[in-house]
């Protein structure tokens, strides 16, 4: 024990600094961060705090995240999807295309007391009318036709919306029921956008 | 007149004539330079903008909006903020009646010159890094006796209120057109700021879970029409960040950086960021010194 105990404590020395400094470094940037943002309308500081699936994400932006991390933000997701108790997916396919459109909700420059859009276009395809699209996620033009317009893929793509995460960790897509940005009612019209055979979408 | 006079008047008038002769080839070859100079300017910005475009479109639609962006080009009314910049930065102002003319914006009193291609850096007389809006607002407190909330009051101007800090921009920026980014990460401070900024890029957060990088750590991705650059990579770093600050039309204002950032993280759907703040100069430095190497072109135009 005694040969050892040198060799720890030069151990101690050298690591204990290092593990400090990269901990306060860490720190600075979150207090800089806070000190650099100020509340203003439905945007408070609030919004800069991280849950379990923001923090893991973040600290592996820029290296591959172990699987067993990201399985566990999966399965935590997943787990927090309320589905509709009747089993019921599809709403109204029109109403579905307007939240489609719609890029309000949530900004500090929006009024809050109007409802918030899912602004899908703006990373997807969907109606071949629509030519203004974003490529960030994949297209989902006839994305009900190609899968037979099945009830577990309505039910997919109900809990996709809800909760992207539960399928994909770190996906890119907002989790648009699980943070209230849409309703249940909203992402069942969403749903329908998507497989109503009378959808756009699906012609 | 005596003749030793009469010599010394011939002299003198061969003196005089020498004289003017030296000062009209002095002043023709200083006119050429400068004239040399303003196309050698005109030519690396020209040079810099084909190198810094991205490659043509093969989609239509994206084709029909390069068209556009290149009729844009021809009138850019940035020149307007450029020249009510100039007087700003010429005119004795603030409780001390001064000018901004000894202010130092990083490579000595009063150099504006090729100034922005070194932003951020560090300053000793206020040791912290500054970007060129901050440094501005340090100037106009420090020289011109202005307090911080009168230099940082209105940073993002609109018809009924114009901004000073945009047309100060405008004009310094102007005079950086042509000059090749050269951020340096030397002083201790300089390197934290760009890690800082770092960890702020890849920072998910809010209602959407969105970063920096949810839009701009991507190759060739659009949101609606509109390409997103990756940040991440240099090429795409030095064609975005050398075309700002920018004109924009469906504004009708000239926009700085920090603009360009307080908007970001208003669709990011962030609070507010704080103009000037220590995050969005550490943020700017991230970004800044990606760019590196990139060709200035600003103050450009954008839709």
């Amino acid at each position: 024990m005694k040969t050892y105990l040198p060799s720890i404590l030069l151990v101690t020395l050298i690591a204990a600094p290092t593990l400090v400094f990269a901990q306060v470094k860490a720190d600075n940037a979150t207090t800089v961060m806070t000190k650099s943002f100020k509340e203003r309308g439905q945007a408070k500081l609030d919004r800069l705090n991280q849950d379990k699936a923001m923090a893991a994400c973040t600290e592996y932006a820029t290296k591959p995240m172990p699987s067993k991390v990201a399985a566990a933000i999966t399965a935590e997701n997943l787990a927090a999807i309320p589905f509709p108790k009747d089993g019921n997916y599809l709403g109204d396919w029109k109403a579905g295309e307007r939240i489609a459109q719609s890029g309000v909700g949530k900004q500090f420059s929006d009024n809050p007391a109007n409802p918030s859009g899912g602004n899908c276009y703006a990373c997807h395809q969907l109606s071949p009318q629509e030519l203004s699209y974003g490529t960030i996620g994949a297209s989902l033009y006839q994305f009900g036709k190609n899968r037979a317009y099945s009830p577990e893929i309505a039910k997919y793509a109900y809990g996709k919306i809800y909760n992207s995460q539960a399928y994909l960790a770190c996906s890119n897509m907002p989790r648009f029921g699980h943070n209230q940005i849409l309703t249940e009612a909203q992402i069942k019209d969403l749903v329908a956008l998507l497989m109503n055979p009378e959808s756009p979408v699906n012609k | 007149m005596k003749p030793a006079n009469v010599a010394a008047a011939s002299l003198n008038r061969q003196a005089q004539l020498i004289a003017s002769v030296m000062f009209l080839i002095i002043g023709f070859a200083l006119s050429t330079a400068s004239h040399a100079q303003t196309t050698k300017v005109a030519a690396a910005v020209a040079k810099a903008k084909q190198d810094a475009a991205p490659p043509k479109s093969i989609d239509p639609t994206l084709r029909e909006i390069e068209k556009y962006r290149e009729a844009l080009a021809d009138g850019n009314p940035a020149d307007l903020w450029e020249a009510r910049g100039e007087d700003l930065w010429k005119q004795k102002r603030g409780p001390n009646k001064v000018s901004l003319e000894q202010c130092d914006l990083g490579l000595g009193e009063g150099v504006v010159k090729g100034v922005y291609a070194s932003l951020p850096k560090y300053f000793a007389d206020t040791d912290k890094v500054e970007d060129l809006e901050t440094r501005l607002v340090t100037c106009m407190v420090l020289l011109q006796g202005f307090t911080y909330e009168q230099a940082k009051k209105a940073p993002f101007g609109s018809a009924d209120n114009r901004s000073t800090m945009e047309a100060l921009v405008a004009y310094v920026t102007a005079n950086s057109r042509g000059t090749k980014m050269r951020v340096a990460l030397n002083h201790p401070k300089e390197k934290e700021a760009f890690e800082i900024g770092k960890k702020m890029f890849f920072h998910r957060g809010g209602s959407h879970d969105f970063s920096c990088a949810t839009c701009h750590a991507q190759d060739n991705i659009r949101i609606r029409l509109q390409e997103l650059p990756n940040l991440t990579k240099q090429a795409p770093a030095q064609r975005a960040y050398t075309s700002w600050p920018a004109y924009r039309v469906s504004q009708g204002e000239l926009r700085t950086f920090q603009w360009r950032l307080f908007d970001c993280f208003r669709q990011q759907r962030f609070p507010e960021l704080d103009f000037t703040s220590q995050g969005s100069v550490a943020l700017t430095m991230y970004l800044a010194r990606n760019a590196n190497d990139g060709v200035l072109t600003a103050p450009s135009i954008k839709r």
